[in-house]
């Protein structure tokens, strides 16, 4: 154990290729599907929770339980509509990073949209009469307070990308964990564990966690000095 | 262009929860004239506020602007304003970019209202982190780059020290003498007296009386308006 511990930290030290390789597939996809899911999610959340229509209140249910989407099962799905016999097969994305990009947006999208929708909804509340007041419509204004709040958006989009870079089971469906191709870092921690590899799986876990650790709190650095600029 | 004034309100009631907060309501306010809405707390002085502004919709009855565009002619400001993130300028450009001023004059009016409300040397900090008093100020201030006929004003001065509330004060006189008609609410007496034409007095979500301020004070007409005028002072 302690053995493998310090081989681990010799591969992180090093540099070794085959796991820098590794790692930034993994923050390529993932980043991207956060990226994906931010742009798409924000506003439906924006929109979810300005806009006044029938059956509002069931999107919410069912954008909230999709928050526990399991990945395995959307890796199924996503499997499904990108085999070759599948809806999108001509395509020829399966296996592919692209593929795994899609899976991840599909997994991060519900959590981004859902807990933007919320945030918005609780500033709205406060926005709402100031911004008619001055003759602003329900559109201009959830952009308004979408961009206002921006800071404690960064929330909503860190809660996606933790779930995206956590996840195994989609990107595991999608993208094979074909080595040097879509191997990601928790693909290969399953696999190497099995395998009996542990110092590699151990060296991707703890940068796996080191990424987490900063990304966390590069967003916390900055909302802090947002909430001391702006108030 | 022709005034947005009178303001009819006919046979306007308006319910929430089940409760009645306006009941058959007929009023018009005229150009000209402060107008000061008096009353209890809960008497409906600012969901009147708010039917006339259009921030709320009758449950029954009319509420009529004479003028055509009576929306981007009005303003409001609140007992506690509501500033976006970003600096004081940036909040009275937003209000002239909403108005649809084109984006060359935005900044200049802007800047210019900041100078009437004694702003200017703090147009580049966050609205946020201003004092109260300070955003209620720059609250009017974009009220004031708006240029509206109709300012209505919920008890502005509620939760601002004296000193605070004299400049306030002094900024809605400067409105009146630009020629913007005040629609307000207040809790303060002196400042009824101070600032008002005319007095509307609201019990249980009528009007019990409507005088001149000359009138009213030393004459309440009804025993409520007397008992009213009579309880608050001491604190005024």
């Amino acid at each position: 154990m302690i053995d493998a511990l310090a081989s681990g930290l010799r591969l992180v030290a090093t540099l070794d290729l085959r796991l820098w390789e590794i790692v930034g597939l993994s923050l390529a996809v993932s980043l991207s599907a956060v990226a994906l899911a931010t742009l798409l999610g924000l506003p439906l959340g924006a929109a979810l929770a300005v806009g006044r229509f029938p059956g509002r209140q069931a999107v919410i249910v069912v954008l909230n339980a999709l928050m526990g989407l399991p990945p395995v099962v959307v890796g199924l799905f996503i499997y499904l509509l990108l085999s070759r016999a599948g809806p999108l097969g001509e395509l020829g994305l399966l296996f592919t990073p692209r593929a795994m990009i899609v899976a991840q947006t599909v997994l991060v999208l519900p959590i981004i949209a859902a807990l933007a929708r919320q945030a918005v909804e609780d500033a709205w509340q406060e926005y709402e009469e100031q911004l008619r007041s001055l003759g602003v419509d329900g559109l201009h204004g959830a952009l308004t307070v979408l961009w206002d709040i921006r800071f404690s958006l960064l929330t909503a989009v860190l809660a996606g990308l933790g779930r995206a870079s956590a996840e195994v089971g989609a990107v595991m469906i999608v993208g094979g964990n074909i080595d040097g191709v879509t191997r990601v870092m928790t693909t290969a921690i399953a696999l190497e564990t099995s395998k009996g590899d542990l110092p590699l799986a151990l060296g991707l876990g703890m940068v796996l966690i080191a990424i987490v650790l900063a990304l966390n709190a590069g967003a916390h650095l900055i909302r802090d000095a947002a909430q001391r600029r702006h108030g | 262009m022709s005034s947005i004034l009178p303001l009819r309100l006919d046979d306007v009631s308006y319910a929430a929860g089940g409760r009645t907060i306006i009941e058959r309501m007929s009023l018009a306010l005229e150009a000209g004239a402060s107008t000061l809405i008096l009353g209890a707390n809960g008497a409906g002085k600012s969901v009147l506020m708010r039917l006339m502004h259009g921030l709320l919709a009758p449950s029954s009855g009319r509420v009529a602007w004479a003028g055509e565009g009576a929306r981007r002619r009005q303003a409001m400001v609140f007992q506690r304003p509501v500033m976006l993130r970003r600096s004081a300028l940036a909040n009275v450009v937003y209000a002239l970019k909403v108005a649809g001023v084109a984006s060359a004059d935005r900044e200049r009016l802007a800047r210019e209202a900041l100078a009437e409300v004694g702003l200017l040397a703090a147009a580049g900090r966050p609205a946020r982190v201003l004092s109260s008093g300070e955003q209620q100020r720059l609250a009017l201030a974009r009220a004031w780059a708006l240029h509206p006929e109709v300012l209505f004003l919920d008890e502005p001065t509620a939760s601002l020290d004296p000193g605070a509330t004299h400049e306030i004060e002094n900024i809605i006189r400067a409105f009146d003498a630009a020629g913007t008609k005040i629609v307000m609410s207040t809790h303060s007496l002196g400042q009824a007296r101070r600032l008002g034409d005319e007095v509307i007095y609201l019990h249980q979500g009528r009007v019990l009386e409507r005088a001149p301020i000359g009138l009213f004070f030393p004459h309440p007409a009804t025993a409520e308006a007397a008992a009213f005028v009579k309880g608050e002072l001491p604190w005024t």
